[in-house]
Parts: structure tokens; C-alpha cells; sequence
């Protein structure tokens, strides 16, 4: 038996993408669909003072043009957790009124029969306001800049260890280093799409989400309807990179449009200018950094003090501090945050939200402490390497990381890395390498699936949760295989629409980590069903056997001992006459800081992870739920967590070549090694952390959005002034897994394997930047004008 | 996007025709530039004349040794072509520096030369711009100018000329073959955009109704010895920040031609005949070639955003000589 565990197969999805065949949230065909476009807002702040949309009206083919003198009402949704909904502005609901909070904000809805005629529609529509004085830059005096409680999810961002002022002045080598990240949009392939279909009382919804089940739950409550009237469906998401995870006025905007003309309506952004001002993006960071250490460079003191910047309608905060106090061991540390607000839109998660960005100062900033204590960057982490998790002093989970810093240096040559930076050329270039260690929480939370096991010997299981390009429904299927024992072309994994049970959102890398225990729970627990039938059943050959004594493999259940005997899952249920077995699992583990307390059984009494059925949200109903007593669920659930700290970690390694005089630099190599336990699927796991190398080339190298300094504006905005890597940037990439299996974080032993992979390259890059060229940039991006001055 | 008329010529006669009216026409090659700027209500044509049908797609060697390119020659085509790459190397790396294969599929040469700037204001409806609107302000001048001109600009427009094949084009010599209803005249290059001036909205010294029918490159040897380099934020698919075209011959250690033009920096293809004179006879060194760029870039005015770029051409053209010694 060859586990297919860890197997690189090619995506189950594969040929329907390539096709064209998978349907993505714009691509629906709805009979009698209208087409919707919105018009923004071109002041930063102040009112309206009128919209005329005569002219537009009057042009043949529009069925109507919504804005806040006619839209329909809406409810307050103010929750904050992105699987329960979150809209991403509490505070603006869309069309409520004539207020505007900043420049490119919703403000009509042209609705036409064919996409031209809306656009040129749109064009004809004269909107007059009153302006008022905006607050769009920080420097303004304004500005009111201010400490947050907490961040997403209850996160601390205030965190104070032991005396930082103390520890620093103990200390016998400081630095002290301020790193500017600009904002950054997520720019996915799929630009935010809604179509929405009204049947009665009842509203089906095709929406590009990461969160399929809240935003149900939040068109629903905005709606002021019974969450059992919405379906969300959402198969496909071409890409989000957190902009899909909060859920932005597009999804509600079309139920409203379509609702108002009586007709089903669809509603694209436009990538140039509304994928910038209306989907999110990541705050600029202002991040300085203290470290002192004694004279063998082991921190005494570490200060991390982050500004970031939110809107007027809501509060987001872009936590850089967040690795921070666990990622060294450190007896004294002070983790700051502040916060500002502007008249622009909110921001939201984007790739790793603080840690790509907080990884990116603070291993810059231990690259210059290796340099003033002329210690190897290599050496100078393993001499503050942290055993425990110096947060909590609770055990990691499983933490390998010596050996990704290890196979890291010598996949990239680092014996070949001139200590003196600027110093070596290899032909016309200069040459320079850089490291830096990459971490990410290892975050779990509950799913419930439902699986079929059919008489015909394939098998369907069902969770709504998300592929958001990353893998969900292959590796979710292996998981399935390697349980059931079936071939990867008999199981199928269901999801994306709420019809099916309740799972994870896709944030914060959780999706595999959460469905994957389920997945394999549901199907034990119907392999053991059909097991239970047979051993049962006097005309089966596996007759009076004890359970534990059969395998099984390739469909086929055998007594492990003598193979020769058995029979298929078909053979068993055409005797039995049952068209189907099936179950319904729930499993419920919180691995985040903040809520594990709240869920884990072992720290407090059994309580309802069972899921009984409650919860499963399901309109359909299905079968009932079968988490109580199970043994597949307890073995799982009743582990002891509560001393046990998740994360993920892993070492990124660069070389890059610039030129000397033009300045251009050219990543050359990427060696990423990640510790994320038990690898599912090698070629998605690689995909994923390469993918997360790309965007730290961007990050480092171009990535950027600018605002007017004197409108608040965005400037660039369109793909060709946003700029992102293409594959002319591409350097080699040679990604490794260590592929421990985490006993602690399930039985799947899998962590998440995604943000991981963008923190710490933007500084590895950085670093290997200053190696190469001996200027240390700390605005990001490094752009050859930056180093040549 | 307005609504216009669309009209397809199948002569140069019936383009030069539909173009000579009162309202406002304009001709389309591959449309890439042109397109982009309708759906942005920027160009609010009243017609648009699709020239892709005319006899125009030839390039040809001439009795004298000159090459003429017919405009509507795409940009990939005539990257590729054979006497390009063997007389004019340089043109084609050019090409192939600009844009992606894709748009160069599509691209003529005629477009490639008209293509407007790329000023982010220019490009944005709300924000205030001479080019677009003559007298209404120039938003770029004290807003964000990264990409913007160092040379030749104008209190009205610091906007630049975004193409790179121009660049080569005018450190070869180029001339541009037009035809009107007054029949046909050559521009040289290098007179055929503009400066800002007062009138930045008047871009090249193209008449109503004139069609851009061939370019045509005179005969010369040494420019086989020629090199374009471009400096930019990623590797492909992204516009100069500066750009250097050059040519040179050396003999006895001493330059006997040079030929230099920028990208980049003006609202034209900027050949550098100061740093040119400066050159000629000189002996060839790292310091000569820097004093040379110095020589040409002792007017360049940096704004806000984009002074870097005065260092950078410097740089770029020092290193595009020492790598054609
Ligand atoms: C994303 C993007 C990136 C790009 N990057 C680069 C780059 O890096 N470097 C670069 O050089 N370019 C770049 N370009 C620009 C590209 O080179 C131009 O869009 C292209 O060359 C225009 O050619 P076209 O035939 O498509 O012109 P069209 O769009 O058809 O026309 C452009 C203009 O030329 C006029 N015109 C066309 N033919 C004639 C003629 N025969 N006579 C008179 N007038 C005529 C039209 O009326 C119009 O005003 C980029 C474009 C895009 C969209
Ligand atoms: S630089 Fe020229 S094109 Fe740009 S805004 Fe100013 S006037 Fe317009």
C-alpha cells in the first residue's frame, strides 16, 4: 500500500480550469441576467449634494439606476469574525446615505441590459457635492493617530514582556531602525464579482468569496432575511489573498440591484480604478525596531512599535508586531501598535496579515544587529533559537526549524557569502545573499462533513468551505482516499455552496488543517460502518473478523493478515441492499491563542463539540450528525492542547545579482525550507510557497500603491502602473519540506502550508540587497532609484 | 465610452478621405493604446478608421541600402525581421523590451510612434491635465512624477514619450514618410514628436487627416555595433524609467561614430547630440563617456519624484558605451 498522502498529483480541477468548464462567480449562465456597474465617488470627503441620473435613464436598454435616494434599506452587521460575516465597513453600509468617506466609495448602480450599455450609461450621470477638508495622509495634522484594543479575531496587539527599558539599557550592542512598508493591493486574477437571482422570497447569490458561509450569513442579516432564504454559491475563486475575505459592498449591492429592477442582476469591478479603491488592500506600516543584546548576541530586549492605518468606517489593524513575540526568545519585549484613521477605504487581510510585513522589518533589522556584532545571520537566530514559545512557554507543537536553516545554507551556498557587503562580483554584477526565518500561526477551528460511500464503490464528501485556487478539492480528496482506502478517481470533495454542511473560511491558512481532520473522521467512521456490516454478515468472507484485523486498499476490504481475503465496499453494500452509507462529523479544535480556550474539550468539559446536528446550517438537512462518542472524533478532540503552542516555521534563503551601475536587481535563486508538518500533496504544497516567494519579490522589489499628496487619490490604478512579478522576475526556486508529522495539531498531522510562505522572504531579499550593494534600503520597495543615490 | 462610427479603409486614398472632416477621427492600427484611452472616455473619437487593411505591412530593403518599414508592420513582426536584426540589432531589442508579446503582436509602427504618454493624471478623467484639457492645470507637476520628463519640459507638461522602438528609430536617423490631401512629405525623427511647450496637447507635428505611411532608415554600417538598454522596476512589461539607445565605432581607441538617444526622460525620443559632439574623435574611456552624459544632461530639471532619473541616465548611458567598446 502506497500512501497517497504527500503524492504530487495534479489538481482534481485542473481540466475544468483550463477549460473553461469551472465556473467562476461572474461566469453563471442566468437567463434574463442584467448587467450592473458602479459609479464611485470622486471627492475624498464631504456629501452629495445630487446625482442626476436623468440622461442615463432615458437611454435605451437601462433598467434603472440605485443610489441612496431608492435603495432599499439595509440591517447593521456588525460582527467582526469572517466565518460568521463580516462586511468589511460596518459603518458604510452601501447607499444609506449621502455621506462620502473617501475617493472611489460605491455611490450608483447603473443596471442595464447588456454590460456596453451600462458603461456608457454610467458615463452620462452628473453627480454635484459638498466637499469637506480630508484627512488622507498621516502627516496631516489631523491626523489623529491612537492605540487599538485588539486586532482581528481578539489578536493582542499590545504585548509587554518582562522591562524592555530595562533589558535595553542592559544591554551591550543596540540597534534602532525604522522600516516604511507602502500599501499594497491583492490584485487577484478574479476581480470581486456578484450575481444575485431573486425566486420569490428566496435569493441565490454566485459570489467570489472566501468565506461562502458568512457571507451568506451577512447578505442575509444585512438583507433583514432568514438565513435559510439565501444560498451562496461560490465553486471557484480566482484567487483572493485575503481581499475575498471580508465581504465588500459588490455582494450586497447586486441582491439590492436585482431586488430593485425584479430582474437578476451581476455586478463585476472594474480592475482599473474599483479593484483599488473598493476591495481592500494592506496599510502602509511605520515600524520601528529596538534590539539589544549582550556581548554573545543573545537578545536582552526587543521593542516592535508599528503604526498602521485604518478608515473612518471600521477598524482594521495591520498587526506587524504579531510574530514578534514569539519568533526569538527574549525575556524583556514591548509590542506597540497604533493606529490612524483616513478618508480612505478599509483595510483588510492581505497575505499574511502582519507577519508578511512585520517579517520583513524586524529579520532586516536582526541582519544589521548580526552585522554590528559581526555574528553570522545564521548563527545570531540559532543563539536566540526558542525551544518553547517564549510567549506563553508553552511547547511547540513539533518545531524543526535547526533543520531549515541548516538545509537553507547549503541548498544556497551560503559558505560563498562575502561577509563584507559590496564586495563581490560575479561577471558584470555584483552578488549578494541574504536569509531570513519565516513563521505563521498554525491555525485550526471546526468543520462539519458529510460523506456518502455509494453501493457503485465511489464516494462524495461534502463541507462548505473554499479552493481558493490553493488545492482544497484534490488534497481533500487524497485525505478522503488514504482513508477509505479507495482510488484518488472514486472520492470526490464537495464545497463551496452553502447547501452542504458548515466549514472553515479560507483565512489565516486554516482551510486544510480544519477540513482535513473531518474529512478523515467522516471517512473512517464510514469505513468502519461497512467494516461493522460485513464482519456481521455470515455470507462475507471477512465474517466473525475483528475490525482492527482489516485493511483495506484500492476499494477492496482484506484481513490484513491474509489478503486473499475480503471483498469490495461494492460486494458488501449490493448484499446488504443499501444504496449508500453515510455519515455527518463535526470536529472541533481551536489552535488560535485567543480561542482555545474556548473550544478545546480538555480545557473545558466536553461541551458541544460534538456538534450534534445544531450547527449544521445545511438547508437540506442531510443526515444527522454522528460527532457524539465517535471514536475517530475523540481520538482527535480529546488530545491535551491546552499546554501546546501551533505554529509553523521555516528558513528563506536568497541570492540576488545587481547591476552596478543601472542598479536593476535580478533575484537569482530562492531556497524556501518549510516545517509545516505533514506534507499533503507536495506540488500544491510547493505551489503555495512559491507563490508566497513571488509576492516577496514583489513586495521588495515593486510592489507599491500611491495616493494624490494633494487629493488622497490613488494614482496607480491599473495593472500597469500597480506593478506585480511576471516571469521575467522569476528566479530558481527550490522549495524543501522537512514533512514532520504535527501529532498535536490532529491526526492528519497537516499544518496549514500557505502565508507561510511570503514572511520572511521580503527580508531575505532585502538582506541579500545590502550583501550585494552595501546600502540598506528601509522604504520598501527596493527600486534601482533608491540605491543609487 | 462614447459612441462612434466605425469606418475601415482599404486604400491609403479612402483612409487620408475619411479622416479629412470636421469631426473627430481617428485611425486604428492594432488599437491597444488607442482603445484603452476610448474606454476611459480620454479619446472621444467621432470615427475610428481602421487602417489594418491598407498595403502598408512590408518591410523592404531600397535601392540605396535604406529600409523602409510600412506602418503597419506590427512590432513583433518587425522585431523578428531578418535585415533588422542583422543591420539594426538595436531596433530590435527595442521592440522587444517594450510591452508584452501579446500587445506587440497587435502594435503597427505607425501606433507605436502616436502611442500618448503614460502620466497617471493624464490617464485619470477627475484629475486636472493640459494635455487632455488645454489651461485646466497639470496635476502631475506637483503630484506624483516618478515616471516623468527631466528634459524639455514646460510649466504645462512634464509628461514623457513612453515608447521604446522611437527610442532606436531616432538614434538611427529615421525618417517618417506622411501622406495628406496635400500629398506626401518625410519628417526627420527627431522633429516629428514635440516638447510641451505651451501647447502640450498638440504632440507631434502630424496634421488632420495625414497618415503615417512608412518609416524608412537610411543606410549605415556602423550602427550594427549598437545596444539598448532599459532600466525598470521588474524585468519585462514594465516602461522605462530610463532607456538608452546608442551606437559606436572605435578606431585606433578613439571614437569615430557615436549616435545616442534616450527613453525616458522628454516628451520625445531624446537623441542626445550634445553628449554626441562631446565624443566625436575623443579618446575612448569610462571617464570620457561620463563626461559626455554629463554634457547632455546639464539641463535636466528633476521634480519632486523623479531627480533620480537625472543620475540614472547618466549611468545607463556610461554603461551602454562601455559595453559597445
Ligand atoms: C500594458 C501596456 C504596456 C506597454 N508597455 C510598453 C513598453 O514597455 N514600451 C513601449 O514602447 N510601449 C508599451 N506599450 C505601448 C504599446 O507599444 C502601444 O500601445 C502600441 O505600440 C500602439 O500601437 P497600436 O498599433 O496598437 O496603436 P493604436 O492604439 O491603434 O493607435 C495609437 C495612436 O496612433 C494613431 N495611429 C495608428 N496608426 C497610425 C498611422 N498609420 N498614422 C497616424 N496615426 C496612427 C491612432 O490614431 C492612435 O492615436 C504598452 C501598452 C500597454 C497597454
Ligand atoms: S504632465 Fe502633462 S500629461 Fe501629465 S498631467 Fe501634466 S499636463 Fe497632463
Amino acid at each position: 500500500m502506497d500512501s497517497i498522502i504527500g503524492k504530487p498529483i495534479d489538481r482534481k480541477d485542473g481540466p475544468l480550469k483550463v477549460t473553461g468548464k469551472a465556473m467562476y462567480a461572474a461566469e453563471w449562465n442566468i437567463p434574463n441576467l442584467a448587467y450592473g456597474i458602479t459609479i464611485q465617488s470622486t471627492i475624498t470627503k464631504g456629501h452629495i449634494n445630487n446625482i442626476d441620473t436623468s440622461a442615463a435613464e432615458k437611454l435605451k436598454g437601462v433598467l434603472g439606476v440605485m443610489t441612496y435616494k431608492n435603495a432599499m434599506q439595509l440591517h447593521t452587521l456588525s460582527g467582526s469574525d469572517p466565518s460568521s460575516g463580516k462586511f468589511a465597513e460596518k459603518d458604510l453600509l452601501p447607499f444609506q446615505s449621502e455621506r462620502i468617506f473617501y475617493n472611489g466609495q460605491h455611490i450608483a448602480v447603473v443596471i442595464a441590459e447588456t454590460f456596453e450599455v451600462a458603461e456608457h450609461a454610467a458615463s452620462l450621470i452628473k453627480v454635484t457635492y459638498n466637499e469637506e477638508k480630508p484627512v488622507f495622509d498621516i502627516n496631516q495634522p489631523e491626523a489623529k493617530i491612537y492605540q487599538p484594543q485588539q486586532g482581528l479575531g481578539g489578536t493582542q496587539v499590545q504585548v509587554k514582556r518582562g522591562d524592555a527599558e530595562q533589558g535595553m539599557s542592559n544591554a551591550s550592542t543596540k540597534i534602532e531602525q525604522t522600516y516604511n512598508t507602502p500599501v499594497y493591493h491583492h490584485n487577484p486574477m478574479e476581480p470581486h464579482a456578484t450575481s444575485a437571482v431573486w425566486n420569490g422570497d428566496t435569493l441565490t447569490v454566485y459570489d467570489a468569496t472566501q468565506s461562502v458561509f458568512g457571507n451568506k450569513n451577512a447578505i442575509s442579516t444585512m438583507l433583514g432575511i432568514a438565513p435559510d432564504k439565501v444560498r451562496l454559491i461560490s465553486p471557484f475563486i480566482g484567487g483572493g489573498f485575503g481581499s475575498k475575505g471580508f465581504m465588500w459592498a459588490n455582494s450586497i449591492l447586486a441582491p439590492m440591484a436585482a431586488k430593485f429592477i425584479n430582474r437578476p442582476v451581476k455586478i463585476v469591478l472594474e480592475r482599473t480604478g474599483q479593484m483599488f479603491t473598493c476591495a481592500g488592500r494592506r496599510s502602509f506600516t511605520i515600524q520601528k525596531i529596538n534590539l539589544g543584546t549582550d556581548n554573545g548576541g543573545k537578545l536582552t530586549s526587543v521593542k516592535h512599535e508599528t503604526t498602521s492605518e485604518t478608515s473612518f468606517v471600521d477598524e482594521f489593524v495591520e498587526p506587524a508586531g504579531v510574530a514578534t513575540k514569539m519568533i526569538y526568545a527574549t525575556p524583556n519585549l514591548d509590542i506597540t501598535q497604533n493606529i490612524v484613521r483616513l478618508n480612505k477605504g478599509t483595510p483588510c487581510p492581505t497575505r499574511a496579515p502582519g507577519e508578511a510585513v512585520g517579517t520583513y522589518a524586524f529579520e532586516v533589522a536582526m541582519d544589521e544587529l548580526a552585522e554590528k556584532l559581526n555574528i553570522d545571520p545564521v548563527q545570531l537566530r540559532l543563539i536566540n533559537y526558542a525551544e518553547k514559545n517564549p510567549d506563553d512557554g508553552h511547547r511547540f507543537s513539533s518545531k524543526n526549524l535547526k533543520e531549515c536553516y541548516e538545509k537553507g545554507a547549503q541548498s544556497i551556498g551560503w559558505s560563498n557569502r562575502n561577509i563584507k557587503p559590496g564586495s563581490t562580483k560575479e561577471g558584470n554584477f555584483l552578488v549578494g545573499y541574504g536569509m531570513a526565518t519565516a513563521t505563521y500561526p498554525a491555525n485550526r477551528s471546526k468543520a462539519t462533513v458529510r460523506l456518502k460511500l455509494y453501493q457503485e464503490g465511489n464516494a462524495v464528501a461534502a463541507c462548505c468551505t473554499q479552493d481558493i485556487g490553493t488545492g482544497t478539492y484534490t488534497v481533500m480528496a487524497q485525505v478522503m482516499s488514504d482513508a477509505l482506502g479507495l482510488p484518488i478517481d472514486k472520492v470526490e470533495f464537495k464545497l463551496g455552496d452553502t447547501i452542504y454542511p458548515q466549514g472553515p473560511n479560507s483565512g489565516g491558512s486554516q482551510t486544510m488543517a480544519t477540513t482535513g481532520p473531518a474529512v478523515r473522521a467522516a471517512a473512517l467512521t464510514v469505513k468502519s460502518k461497512v467494516i461493522k456490516l460485513a464482519v456481521a454478515d455470515k455470507k462475507s468472507p471477512l465474517y466473525n473478523q475483528t475490525e482492527d484485523a482489516i485493511s483495506v486498499d484500492e476499494g477492496k476490504l482484506f484481513v490484513t493478515s491474509d489478503n486473499l481475503k475480503g471483498e469490495t465496499y461494492s460486494q458488501i453494500l449490493t448484499r446488504a441492499k443499501m444504496p449508500l452509507v453515510e455519515t455527518e462529523i463535526t470536529t472541533n479544535v481551536s489552535t488560535r491563542e485567543t480561542q482555545k480556550s474556548e473550544s478545546n474539550p480538555t480545557t473545558k468539559q466536553g461541551g458541544e463539540q460534538g456538534g450534534q446536528g445544531q450547527q449544521s446550517g445545511g438547508q437540506q438537512g442531510g443526515s444527522k450528525d454522528e460527532s457524539k462518542d465517535n471514536p475517530f472524533v475523540k481520538q482527535d478532540q480529546d488530545l491535551d492542547r491546552s499546554n501546546v503552542a501551533f505554529h509553523s516555521f521555516g528558513a528563506q534563503f536568497v541570492k540576488v545579482l545587481v547591476d552596478p551601475l543601472t542598479c536593476m536587481i535580478k533575484v537569482d535563486k530562492v531556497v524556501s525550507i518549510m516545517d509545516v508538518g505533514q506534507i499533503l500533496n507536495e506540488k500544491t504544497a510547493k505551489s503555495q510557497i512559491m507563490g508566497g516567494a513571488i509576492f516577496g519579490i514583489g513586495m521588495a522589489l515593486m510592489e507599491g500603491s500611491v495616493y494624490d499628496e494633494n487629493t488622497g487619490r490613488i494614482v496607480t490604478r491599473d495593472l500597469a502602473d500597480y506593478l506585480v512579478p511576471v516571469h521575467a522576475d522569476m528566479p530558481t526556486f527550490d522549495v524543501q519540506f522537512t514533512n514532520v508529522k504535527d501529532e498535536f495539531i490532529s491526526p492528519v498531522g497537516a499544518r496549514g502550508a500557505g502565508e507561510i510562505g511570503i514572511t520572511g522572504i521580503t527580508a531575505a531579499i532585502a538582506n541579500a540587497i545590502y550583501n550585494a550593494t552595501g546600502k540598506r534600503v528601509r522604504d520598501l520597495p527596493i527600486t534601482p532609484d533608491k540605491l543609487i543615490v | 465610452m462614447k459612441l462612434f462610427t466605425y469606418k475601415q479603409a482599404d486604400g491609403v486614398d479612402e483612409a487620408i478621405k475619411a479622416a479629412s472632416t470636421k469631426t473627430i477621427s481617428k485611425f486604428i492600427g492594432g488599437g491597444t493604446n488607442l482603445v484603452d484611452l476610448m474606454r476611459e472616455n480620454i479619446e472621444q473619437p467621432d470615427t475610428v478608421i481602421d487602417v489594418t487593411h491598407l498595403p502598408l505591412t512590408d518591410v523592404e530593403e531600397l535601392e540605396d541600402g535604406s529600409i523602409k518599414i510600412g506602418s503597419l508592420v506590427r512590432n513583433s513582426h518587425l522585431a523578428a525581421n531578418k535585415i533588422i536584426r542583422e543591420k539594426f540589432p538595436v531596433l530590435s531589442q527595442a521592440i522587444l523590451n517594450g510591452a508584452s508579446g501579446q500587445l506587440r503582436n497587435m502594435a503597427t509602427t505607425g501606433g507605436n510612434i502616436m502611442q500618448r504618454t503614460r502620466c497617471y493624471y493624464f490617464y485619470d478623467e477627475t484629475a486636472c491635465c493640459n494635455k487632455r484639457n488645454p489651461g485646466s492645470g497639470c496635476d502631475a507637476i506637483d503630484g506624483y512624477n516618478r515616471i516623468h520628463a527631466i528634459l524639455g519640459t514646460s510649466f504645462t507638461c512634464i509628461a514623457t514619450h513612453p515608447s521604446d522602438m522611437c527610442v532606436a528609430m531616432a538614434m538611427l536617423g529615421a525618417k517618417i514618410i506622411v501622406e495628406g490631401k496635400n500629398g506626401e512629405r518625410e519628417i526627420a525623427f527627431t522633429d516629428f514628436h514635440k516638447l510641451p511647450g505651451d501647447t502640450p496637447n498638440i504632440e507631434t507635428v502630424l496634421q488632420q487627416g495625414e497618415l503615417i505611411t512608412s518609416v524608412v532608415i537610411p543606410p549605415q554600417d556602423f550602427t550594427k555595433n549598437s545596444l539598448y538598454r532599459k532600466v525598470r522596476d521588474r524585468a519585462s512589461y514594465a516602461f522605462a524609467l530610463v532607456s538608452v539607445a546608442a551606437a559606436l565605432e572605435v578606431e585606433n581607441g578613439s571614437i569615430k561614430n557615436v549616435r545616442i538617444a534616450l527613453g525616458g526622460v522628454a516628451h520625445k525620443p531624446w537623441r542626445a547630440f550634445k553628449a554626441e559632439n562631446y565624443l566625436m574623435n575623443k579618446e575612448v574611456t569610462e571617464e570620457n563617456f561620463m563626461l559626455a552624459a554629463e554634457e547632455e544632461l546639464k539641463d535636466a530639471k528633476g521634480f519632486e519624484h523623479n531627480s533620480f532619473k537625472i543620475g540614472l541616465a547618466k549611468r545607463t548611458m556610461v554603461s551602454v558605451l562601455k559595453e559597445l567598446v
